[in-house]
């Protein structure tokens, strides 16, 4: 592995959000998206590979028109869409025309009625695992990173990079690949081979930083402001307003696939709860445009015991979250310092939700149970969501009556070392007699 | 004790544009008021009404994150580099 950075990595000339790629007026096309308005307060600028308010370093998100819209006529629209997150394009911000653009075209992944996991958790109302390992780089990371390749071309930037736990990382080196960028992305130098195997085959540059995830987020978010930096787009920061918003298609996707209808319960992982918070907003957002029925609907977080920076804050009764020093097998959601932590307080409170966490031993019993109950294998951060799920039951907490959707983020074939001690059944000779000797008949 | 500040992109017009700039001070808050002396405006963008760090900045003392250190009281030792760092990146 290289340790030194490659000269000349940050000497790419490109274009920067003055002079956007793809206009002629100093206006970029991203759809239905008008501004960036500041979560905090309320702070409005024009679209741009901005991230924080320059007013109260707020997060930056994008603001919409949808005001157009016949809720029917968008129902059929949506439903006539390909079969995948574009169906949802005019929801998002990206250009009427993206699905013709060279992109990986993620989502509309399978959510699974899991009735025999309902079964052994004791869930009636039905249960289902909306399960986005099968999007094409096998996680759900594939769905924002096609936003943020749609920014970054709207910018006019050719260079994608981000921070990484290493789902991201892949989803970043294939969309880049299929799209024409060229890529660098940095994660932990310690990540599961897996997931490093995943991010290097699509060719990009792959830089391990000698630390954890939230220092590797510091570094990128040093360099963005570095001329070394200038002119990348670094999906999950200068361009993460545009990036999270492919999260919402998650929840798009549950409630059309539910026949368009609002799960009552939904749970999901916590990272930086940039993922949680965006579900949140696509459900509003239906409710809004007239495409589900106005019904409440509980948000319940899931993290791992070893970096739970969140469900430590929910359960103190917290409003602020103070950082931790990650310590989890599940390093897909190994953020200490989680940016959207606070809003996912806020959501899990209003919706009558909770935050809960999971021992590494109980994630692994999790991720052993998803598989032999559903045939689907998840990464560590499914393992976390399932975990959460039957001790909110065994608490009492979650209401095994209502309808409810448990999110599974990842392939289990990205972290094979959590279940390491998963193997033979038996070793025999190859005859009958042997069979029958090891009981196996 | 004299320090060298980075500067986010959000805060340059602050600074004349500058990445880094000298500042003087004992800890982190006396860091911030002399940054104040001579860029006016700053302190309010990185503190709250309260005189606290704003939720969502994080400030490193060299490496480290002044949360998990004492805060505005994070001593700032001769030559540190204090980093100031929007904190909705990442995920």
């Amino acid at each position: 592995m290289r340790k030194m950075r490659r000269k000349g990595l940050a000497s790419m000339a490109v274009q920067t959000a003055e002079t956007p790629a793809n206009s002629t007026d100093g206006t970029v096309d991203l759809g239905p998206a008008t501004a960036l308005s500041c979560r905090e307060c309320g702070h409005q600028v024009p679209l741009g590979p901005v991230f924080a308010c320059e007013e109260c370093f707020g997060p930056l998100e994008i603001a919409y028109d949808f005001s157009a819209y016949d809720t029917e006529e968008l129902r059929k629209r949506i439903e006539a869409g390909p079969a995948n997150i574009w169906r949802y394009a005019p929801l998002l911000p990206v250009p009427a025309d993206v699905a013709t653009k060279p992109n990986i075209n993620p989502g509309w992944t399978k959510l699974v009625q899991a009735d025999n996991l309902a079964r052994e958790l004791g869930v009636t109302g039905g249960l289902y695992v909306k399960d986005d390992s099968g999007n094409p780089t096998h996680s759900f990371k594939d769905r924002v990173v096609a936003q943020a390749i749609e920014a970054a071309r709207a910018f006019g930037f050719t260079t994608l990079s981000c921070s990484s736990t290493g789902n991201l990382a892949g989803a970043v080196g294939a969309a880049a690949a299929r799209a024409g960028f060229r890529s660098c992305v940095f994660i932990p130098h310690d990540l599961e081979q897996g997931k490093v195997v995943m991010a290097a085959v699509y060719g990009g540059e792959l830089v391990g930083i000698e630390g954890n995830y939230d220092d590797v987020n510091r570094f990128c978010s040093e360099l963005i402001g570095d001329p070394a930096g200038e002119g990348w787009g670094f999906v999950n920061v200068n361009l993460r307003p545009y990036y999270a918003e492919g999260s919402k298609t998650l929840a798009y996707e549950i409630c059309e696939q539910l026949g368009w209808r609002l799960p009552d319960q939904l749970v999901v992982p916590i990272a930086s709860g940039s993922q949680l918070t965006k579900i949140d907003k696509g459900l509003k957002e239906l409710i809004g445009l007239g495409l589900v029925e106005d019904k409440p609907y509980k948000i319940f977080g899931a993290q791992a015991e070893g970096c739970s920076p969140v469900s430590t804050a929910f359960k103190a009764g917290h409003d602020v979250v103070r950082p931790q020093k990650p310590n989890t097998i599940a390093k897909s959601l190994a953020i200490g310092n989680p940016a959207d932590g606070p809003y996912v307080l806020d959501i899990a409170r209003r919706t009558g939700g909770a935050v809960e966490d999971v021992t590494d031993e109980q994630v692994v019993d999790a991720i052993k149970l998803l598989a032999r109950t559903e045939g689907i294998f998840a990464e560590t951060a499914g393992g976390v969501t399932v975990g959460v799920t039957k001790k909110l039951i065994e608490n009492g907490v979650l209401d095994p009556s209502l309808t409810t959707v448990v999110l599974n983020t990842g392939d289990g074939l990205k972290t094979l070392d959590a279940v390491a001690g998963t193997g033979l059944t038996a070793t025999i000779r190859p005859n009958l007699d042997s069979f029958r000797e090891a009981g196996l008949a | 004790m004299s320090v060298t500040v980075r500067i986010p992109t959000i805060l340059r017009t602050y600074t004349g544009g500058k990445a880094e700039v000298s500042a003087d001070g004992a800890n982190l808050g006396e860091v911030i008021t002399d940054l104040e002396k001579n860029h006016t405006g700053i302190a309010a963008r990185v503190l709250d009404d309260q005189g606290k760090l704003r939720r969502f900045v994080n400030v490193y003392v060299n490496d480290d994150d002044v949360r998990f250190e004492q805060g505005l009281e994070t001593a700032t030792p001769d030559g540190a580099g204090v980093s100031i760092i929007p904190a909705v990146a990442g995920g």
